[in-house]
């Protein structure tokens, strides 16, 4: 725990030294995100990274690999619900664990952007909660494509890879061309990661934001709750 | 309690030549019939690859079958999977429902939740099974640290905690050693005949059936090959029996009419002989033969469950060469 706050926090430092270095050079403003802003922007996201936690473990996958996974399969549960809830319960002590003392590091020894609005730090909770929700979605339906894929190492690579760039981890999806922005905005990945930053940095109207995650939410478990029906109608359950 | 009607179950497998990938169909249950009545105890016995699991996981409704009817508790299992779950319990040897970093009695817990069991009833329970398979000292500790031996029982109790009317168990003594193979066969034999709960059980210890199941149902490429109680099953494949004498001093084989002289040992002083118990008693012969000889020891030796199973298959694959 202590090594992972350690990492977090080193990561952010670096993050905020380039981010702070671009826009001295453009003269301390890039869309939107001047010097307090830029550092908030990277002390949530540090915050957010293990709360909505990014990158899974892929254990369900490695599960439906070896087989193991007729024992969840049998139990008198919704199998995607069982680990919605084990997620957000995860969620909860990574509130504490990971999501808080970024924060706090960043208010305490950066320039921050605090919430002008007091309703913005509800509604930032909601978001982030509602973030959690997406990225679980994200990180089941790559588990379960182990159903098909029997190995789904590449696809989870990938994932971890690309993830970062298109939810608003690596820069804010504000400093990409506007065509990009505007196409990223239309899929679910910004709504792990820079619809709470947003809504907590006052960025677009934070209501209209909710709603996307909310509609975002639903579709994900939709596809997963379909998907996992087909997973059990269809396909070979490994090993004897 | 169960009943199967000519179930099937097809699986597409891969097979690569080159840089080819071609998929042929595999049926792992070919056309199975079986009824299993309230209370019974099966045990169901077959090679590796024989269908044995896929038909178990057919009846927990976690496969779907390709074609047939199949129902267990009279629902249809794949279509009502949660509510069966709630009604029965299954064991699976070679995988583990206990969670692995906690304490076993944190998984229980867990399991109370899962099956909407009421606080009184778990207690008594769970109280009754640690009781009776000696679980006392192993509550506090995580999963990863039990034995074997202790985590099977785990398991087990794990299954029984809603108290299911049909108890499944897929190898559940695999890997285990005598004693704790012995204490759970006592356990499940007294769950059967005291609570009544039906027994399902696959297996490679034939001591399992012997121990456990008055019936055997034996299956190898997805078929049924026999199904009936063990006596029988040994009288009709096997119907011969052995009687071993030790004579006083070296000498030849008594010789009995209707008996075969199979082997003798230790120089003429031990003769293993052969009869068919169609035709005469264990009684009958043993009079004959002490008339004959001055016998020091005899013993009359029932065929090896094993025996009977490696001729049941042997059976099957006479028919079909006879195709």
């Amino acid at each position: 725990m202590l090594a992972g706050m350690t990492t977090n926090v080193v990561f952010g430092l670096l993050r905020v030294a380039i981010l702070v270095a671009a826009l001295r050079a453009a003269n301390g403003e890039i869309a939107d995100y001047d010097i307090a802003a830029a550092n908030t922007y990277v002390w949530i996201g540090q915050g957010l990274l293990g709360f909505v936690l990014l990158w899974g473990t892929n254990e369900l996958a490695e599960r439906v690999r070896s087989g193991d996974v007729v024992v969840d399969l049998y139990r008198p549960w919704n199998l995607q619900g069982a680990l919605l809830a084990e997620d957000v319960g995860r969620g909860g002590y990574a509130l504490l664990t990971r999501l808080v003392p970024p924060m706090v590091f960043g208010m305490l020894l950066f320039p921050f952007q605090f919430p002008q609005n007091a309703v913005q730090w509800p509604l930032f909770g909601i978001s982030a909660l509602l973030a959690l929700v997406i990225s679980f979605g994200f990180r089941f339906l790559i588990d379960i494509s182990s159903f098909w894929l029997l190995d789904n190492r590449g696809l989870y690579g990938f994932w971890n890879v690309s993830s970062g760039l298109l939810c608003g981890l690596t820069v804010p999806i504000a400093f990409f061309p506007g065509w990009a922005r505007d196409v990223l905005w239309m899929t679910p990945f910004p709504a792990v990661l820079q619809a709470p930053i947003d809504v907590f940095l006052g960025h677009g109207d934070p209501w209209e934001l909710l709603l996307l995650q909310a509609f975002w939410a639903v579709v994900m478990l939709g596809i997963g709750h379909v998907t996992l029906q087909r997973a059990m109608r269809k396909v070979v359950l490994q090993g004897g | 309690m169960i009943e199967v009607r000519e179930l099937r179950r097809e699986f597409k497998v891969a097979t690569s030549k080159g840089l080819r990938r071609n998929y042929k169909t595999v049926t792992a249950v070919d056309g199975v019939t079986f009824d299993v009545a309230a209370g019974e105890a099966v045990g169901y016995v077959g090679p590796n690859g024989a269908g044995k699991s896929t038909t178990i996981k057919m009846l927990t409704g976690i496969l779907v079958p390709t074609s047939g009817h199949l129902t267990v508790n009279g629902v249809d299992p794949s279509k009502q999977r949660r509510d069966l779950a709630r009604r029965i319990g299954v064991v699976f040897g070679q995988r583990s429902q206990l969670w692995w970093d906690l304490p076993l009695k944190d998984s229980f817990d867990l399991l109370r939740s899962i099956y909407r069991v009421s606080a009184q009833d778990h207690r008594a329970r769970l109280d009754e099974c640690v009781e009776l398979l000696g679980l006392q000292e192993t509550l506090q500790i995580p999963v990863r640290q039990l034995s074997l031996g202790q985590r099977m029982r785990g398991e087990i109790t794990a299954a029984l905690l809603h108290a299911p009317e049909l108890l499944v168990l897929d190898e559940p003594t695999i890997g285990l050693d005598l004693e704790s193979k012995e204490r759970l066969r006592e356990f499940l034999a007294d769950l059967n005949t005291r609570r009544g709960t039906t027994l399902l059980l696959t297996t490679h210890d034939l001591d399992d059936i012997e121990r456990l199941c008055p019936r055997l149902m034996v299956i190898d490429h997805g078929r049924v090959l026999a199904d009936g109680p063990l006596d029988e099953l040994r009288a009709e494949v096997t119907p011969e029996r052995e009687l071993v004498i030790d004579l006083r001093e070296p000498g030849p084989a008594p010789d009995v009419p209707g008996v075969t002289a199979v082997r003798s040992e230790a120089g003429g002083l031990r003769h293993h002989l052969t009869f068919r118990r169609a035709e005469t008693t264990a009684a009958q012969l043993i009079t004959q033969v002490v008339r004959q000889v001055e016998v020091h020891d005899l013993a009359v030796v029932e065929p090896e469950i094993d025996d009977v199973i490696r001729k049941l298959y042997q059976r099957q694959l006479d028919q079909d060469a006879h195709r």
